[in-house]
């Protein structure tokens, strides 16, 4: 009786997702953002990839508030 | 599983890219228009420290308002002859900026999530979200926010711009790796001498190896002597506050939708456990 009680408590974080699921996402999402994150923060400033200056100054604003460098 | 935390994860990443940007424009942006205006001032009056030649990225061929030819002047297209009008920046362009920015760090948060709960975590998802988003605020923007603090419009000269952003992202790694290997050592170690034991070492080895490398890394100092101190003050506190407006919102929405996206499963195996109790009475 006090064993299925012991076993009755309910266990919200059982979850656990298998690595093997998770890496393929891992990859492709850090790529993804990676390659956002180089837009928004650092392209035409140090590094220059595309524009002579247009995703540089469409997201000026947002790379000094997020507090990035960029002058 | 996967697709579902991920999806979620770039959904709280849009609501707090809005939010964050809504908080930039209204607070962040008199100080960024207050910079601008030094800039420009300055750059009439005497060509600044924005020259041209300053390396590979450097050499932008748009100038400053009206100041077609006057000076070599080569900094940022904040004037009339911009390829980007100031009212498209900071409003349009600084919403894909953060929302860009937040949808990305959506993303990886989701990742952390997916990794962490059940071997570094064992609380309710949402609880789990809550404290891996106050981590990556901290070791994201935070700690390398006290030492490469942001900088306005005139502040920084052009020609270190290439070191400063080494030295920033350089630091935003060593901080991100060094927060995992603390992480994955006090939860190693959490096994033998307890949770709050290797929660107590995790955070020391962080902020250990954080303090050394922010001691011995070089400092950027170009603030312009004139440069006021309450405006750069105030551009500073409001770039912190869209990065703590952009993560509240973030993980207080991931943690919410995660929550719901794992209750199906928990109360699925709840009400098992249910059963199989029912069945042994
Ligand atoms: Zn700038």
């Amino acid at each position: 009786m006090s064993q299925t009680n012991v076993v009755s408590v309910p266990r919200p974080t059982a979850v656990r997702i298998p690595l093997r699921e998770i890496v393929p996402w891992a990859v492709f999402t850090t790529v993804l953002a990676l390659l956002v994150l180089l837009f928004v923060t650092t392209e035409a400033g140090a590094v220059s990839l595309v524009s002579d200056g247009l995703v540089h100054e469409f997201v000026h604003d947002g790379r000094h508030l997020l507090a990035f460098p960029c002058h | 599983m996967m697709k579902t935390l991920l999806v979620r994860g770039m959904l709280a990443g849009l609501a707090a890219g809005l939010l964050a940007a809504v908080f930039a424009f209204f607070v962040g942006e008199p100080s960024v228009e207050n910079a601008i205006a030094l800039e420009e001032s300055h750059s009439h009056a005497a060509p600044h420290d924005h020259g041209s030649g300053s390396g590979s990225g450097g050499a932008e061929p748009h100038g400053h308002s009206g100041e077609s030819g006057a000076a070599p002047e080569a900094g940022h297209g904040h004037g009339d002859d911009a390829l980007v009008g100031r009212g498209v920046q900071l409003t349009l362009g600084l919403l894909t900026g953060t929302t860009g920015y937040a949808v990305a760090m959506g993303g990886l948060l989701a990742i952390a999530f997916a990794v962490a709960q059940g071997r570094v975590t064992t609380l309710r998802p949402r609880m789990s979200v809550t404290l891996l988003a106050a981590g990556g605020f901290a070791v994201a923007v935070l700690v390398p926010f006290l030492k490469y603090p942001a900088n306005p419009p005139a502040v920084g000269q052009a020609g270190t711009i290439e070191d400063r952003t080494a030295l920033y992202f350089g630091f935003l790694a060593l901080s991100v790796v060094t927060a995992m290997v603390a992480v994955a050592a006090g939860r190693a170690v959490a096994d033998r001498i307890g949770a709050a034991g290797g929660g107590l070492l995790g955070v020391g080895t962080y902020v250990t190896v954080m303090a050394v490398a922010g001691a011995l890394l070089p400092a950027v100092d170009e603030v312009p002597g004139d440069f006021p101190g309450s405006l750069l003050w105030d551009f500073r506190l409001a770039s912190l506050g869209t990065q703590v407006v952009l993560w509240c919102v973030l993980g207080l929405v991931f943690a919410v939708l995660t929550e719901k996206a794992l209750a199906g499963k928990t109360r699925g195996r709840g009400s098992r456990d249910g059963l199989a109790v029912t069945v042994g009475q």
